[in-house]
C-alpha cells in the first residue's frame, strides 16, 4: 500500500452517527419526522406518476439518434 | 504544458406523446424545436462546410455518403442567442451547449438546455390536439435496448497522440461511473437478468474499447475527429459513454474531472500502463452492476483494484500535478481545478463510507434511494412497472412531473446554479468564448444571417453576396474582444467591414 493511500485511509471519516445514540427521544422524534416527510413525498409522487404504468412503459420506445 | 480547456455537452432527449392523435417521435421532436424558435431564428441554417462526423481521429475516413449524413442532420435546426445549437437529430430533440471555459459554466448552460426543453413542451401543447401531452426525458435509454446519447466535448492539444489519449481515458471512464452514473432499473443487455439496479444508463450498450461508431457496437472512447477549430492545433475529444446527469454536482464532477485528467495527459505525467485494464468493456459492466462498490476489476499488470481504488489514484495524481503549478497558465486565475478536486475527494470519501449520504449530490444514489423508499412503502417487487416508471420519470424535464425536479423542490438536492442564472443562460451566451460573438450576432443580426455553425457565421448583406466570418479560434470573439465592436455597429454591413478591415 502506498504512503499516500495510507494517509487517505486515515482521513476517511466514520459513518455519521446521531449524538446520544439512536434511542434518545430527540433521535426518535427526528426519525419520525423524516419518515413523515418521506411518506408525504411518496404520496406526491403518486399524484404525478403517469397513469397505467405498465401501458406507459410499454409504449415508451425510442429509435435512432447519435 | 496543458492547453486552456473548452467544455460543452450535447444531449439527445427522449420524447413521446400520450393522449389523442398519432404523433410520431420525429414529428414531435421537430415541433419542440420549431415551436421554440422565433421565425427570425428559424431561417438561419446550419453551415455544414466544416462538419464531417466520419473523419476518424486515428487518421482515416469511414466510407459513407457524406451528403446523406448532412441531409439527415438538417431537418430542423436553431442556433440560439445563448450560442447553443438546438435541433432534431433523427427522432430526438438535441441541445448542444455553447462553448464554456469551466465546468460550472458548462453545467449552467446544460441546465439551460433542460429549461429550454421544458419551455418547448408548453409551446408545443398549444398546437397539439387538446388532451395530447408531450413527455421529454433527459436520460439515455428506453428500457428496451434503445439508447441515445449525452456527449461531452473537450478541447485537447492536437499534439497528443490519439492512442495515448484513448489508453489513458479508458480506465478513467470505466471507474467514474461511481459518481456520474445516472442509475437504471434492470439491465438491457441480452441474457443478463439478475440486475435489479445499476449505476449507469449506458454500461449495457458499451461493446468496444475504441471506435468511430456511436449507434452500433458503441465504443467507450469515440474517435470522431471534428475539431470545430484550427485542426493543426486542436482536437475536440468527443466522449459518448457518459450518462445524462440531472444532479448538478454529478454533472460538475463528470466534466471537471475529465478536464483535469486531460491536462495531465497533455503534459505526459500520467503513467498509462499502471492504470490499463485487462478488459475495459467487461469492467465497465462490472462496475456499473456492483452497488457495493467493493468488487475488483483486473488490470493488465495483474493487479486487482476496485473502481474507487482507481479513482483515488487518479485524484492523488491530479492533486500532485496541480501542486507543481504546471497547469496554472492553462487555468489562468480560475479556481475550478481546486473546486473539482475538493468535491471529488469529498464524494470518494463518502462513497467509501456510505453511498446513501450522497443522495443530494449523485443521480444514481438519489434515484436508488427514492426507488427503495417507494418499493418499501408500497411493497413492490423490483420488476414492478411502477419502479420502471419512477426510473423514467426521474428524468422528465417538466418542472411539475419530473421526479428529480420534485426532489429539488423538496429541498433534497444540492444545487450549484440558481434558477435566475439558468433563466439568463437560456437567452445569453457565455462571455468568454466565441459563443459570445455567435450568440450576440443571432440576437442582433439574425435577419442578415443565412447560416451559422460552431466555427463560422455567414452573412447576407445585400441580397447578393454572402460573407463568411470564420471563427476557428474558440477563445476569440469574447465580450472583451468584440463587445465594443458590436455596440459600435448596429448594422451588420458595418460590423463585417470592420471585422475584415
Amino acid at each position: 500500500m502506498s504512503q499516500e493511500r495510507q494517509q487517505k485511509q486515515k482521513k476517511k471519516a466514520p459513518p455519521p452517527t446521531e449524538e446520544g445514540g439512536a434511542t434518545s427521544p430527540e433521535a426518535q422524534k427526528k426519525g419520525r419526522r423524516l419518515k413523515e416527510d418521506m411518506d408525504r413525498l411518496l404520496d406526491e409522487i403518486d399524484s404525478v406518476l403517469e397513469e397505467n404504468a405498465e401501458e406507459f412503459i410499454k409504449n415508451y420506445v425510442q429509435k435512432g439518434g447519435e | 504544458m496543458p492547453i486552456k480547456k473548452i467544455f460543452g455537452t450535447e444531449t439527445e432527449y427522449g420524447v413521446t406523446v400520450s393522449g389523442p392523435g398519432d404523433v410520431s417521435p420525429v414529428l414531435v421532436a421537430s415541433m419542440l424545436v420549431g415551436q421554440y424558435g422565433q421565425a427570425e431564428l428559424r431561417r438561419v441554417k446550419w453551415d455544414f462546410q466544416e462538419e464531417n462526423p466520419l473523419r476518424d481521429a486515428r487518421g482515416f475516413e469511414a466510407a459513407r455518403n457524406r451528403e446523406a449524413a448532412e441531409e439527415e442532420g438538417a431537418l430542423v435546426n436553431l442556433v440560439l442567442t445563448n450560442g447553443a445549437r438546438y435541433y432534431v437529430d433523427h427522432a430526438h430533440p438535441e441541445f448542444s451547449t455553447p462553448e464554456t471555459t469551466n465546468p460550472r459554466d458548462c453545467v449552467l448552460w446544460d441546465k439551460a438546455g433542460e429549461a429550454i426543453l421544458a419551455s418547448s413542451i408548453q409551446r408545443t401543447h398549444e398546437v397539439l390536439p387538446p388532451g395530447a401531452r408531450v413527455h421529454v426525458y433527459k436520460n439515455n435509454s428506453d428500457g428496451k435496448g434503445n439508447s441515445y446519447g449525452t456527449h461531452e466535448n473537450y478541447l485537447v492539444d492536437r499534439g497528443v497522440p490519439f492512442a495515448r489519449l484513448a489508453a489513458s481515458l479508458l480506465p478513467f471512464f470505466v471507474t467514474r461511473q461511481v459518481f456520474c452514473g445516472a442509475g437504471k432499473v434492470g439491465s438491457e443487455e441480452a441474457g443478463v437478468d439478475d440486475v435489479t439496479f445499476q449505476l449507469s444508463q449506458r454500461a449495457d450498450f458499451m461493446e468496444a474499447e475504441v471506435g468511430l461508431e456511436t449507434t452500433l457496437k458503441r465504443p467507450i472512447v469515440n474517435t470522431r475527429d471534428e475539431p470545430h477549430a484550427d485542426p493543426e492545433r486542436f482536437r475536440r475529444l468527443h466522449v459518448i459513454c457518459g450518462d445524462a446527469n440531472l444532479c448538478e454536482v454529478a454533472s460538475f464532477l463528470k466534466i471537471g474531472t475529465a478536464g483535469l485528467l486531460l491536462m495531465l495527459i497533455e503534459d505526459e505525467v500520467l503513467d498509462v500502463d499502471s492504470f490499463t485494464l485487462a478488459s475495459a468493456v467487461e469492467s465497465y459492466k462490472v462496475v456499473s452492476r456492483d452497488l457495493s462498490l467493493a468488487q475488483t476489476i483486473e488490470l493488465a499488470n495483474g493487479r486487482h483494484v476496485t473502481a474507487l481504488d482507481l479513482q483515488w489514484e487518479f485524484l492523488d495524481t491530479v492533486k500532485g500535478y496541480l501542486k507543481t503549478g504546471r497547469a496554472s497558465e492553462a487555468v489562468e486565475d480560475s479556481e475550478w481545478p481546486e473546486e473539482v478536486v475538493s468535491r471529488w475527494e469529498y464524494v470518494l470519501t463518502a462513497l467509501e463510507a456510505d453511498a446513501s449520504t450522497l443522495a443530494r449530490e449523485l443521480d444514481w444514489v438519489a434515484k436508488r434511494d427514492l426507488l427503495e423508499a417507494y418499493r418499501d412503502a408500497r411493497g413492490l417487487e423490483w420488476d414492478d412497472s411502477r419502479l420502471q416508471l419512477i426510473d423514467l420519470q426521474y428524468h422528465d424535464v417538466d418542472p411539475e412531473r419530473g421526479l428529480y425536479n420534485k426532489l429539488v423542490a423538496d429541498g433534497r438536492i444540492e444545487r450549484l446554479v440558481s434558477p435566475e442564472e439558468v433563466e439568463r443562460a437560456m437567452i445569453s451566451p457565455p462571455t468568454d468564448t466565441r459563443a459570445y460573438f455567435r450568440g450576440m450576432c443571432l440576437a442582433r443580426y439574425a435577419s442578415s444571417l443565412v447560416a451559422a455553425s460552431w466555427d463560422a457565421l455567414i452573412f447576407d448583406l445585400d441580397g447578393q453576396t454572402l460573407k463568411r466570418v470564420p471563427m476557428l479560434e474558440p477563445f476569440r470573439g469574447t465580450a472583451a474582444h468584440v463587445k465594443d465592436l458590436l455596440d459600435a455597429h448596429p448594422d451588420p454591413l458595418g460590423l463585417v467591414n470592420a471585422l475584415q478591415g
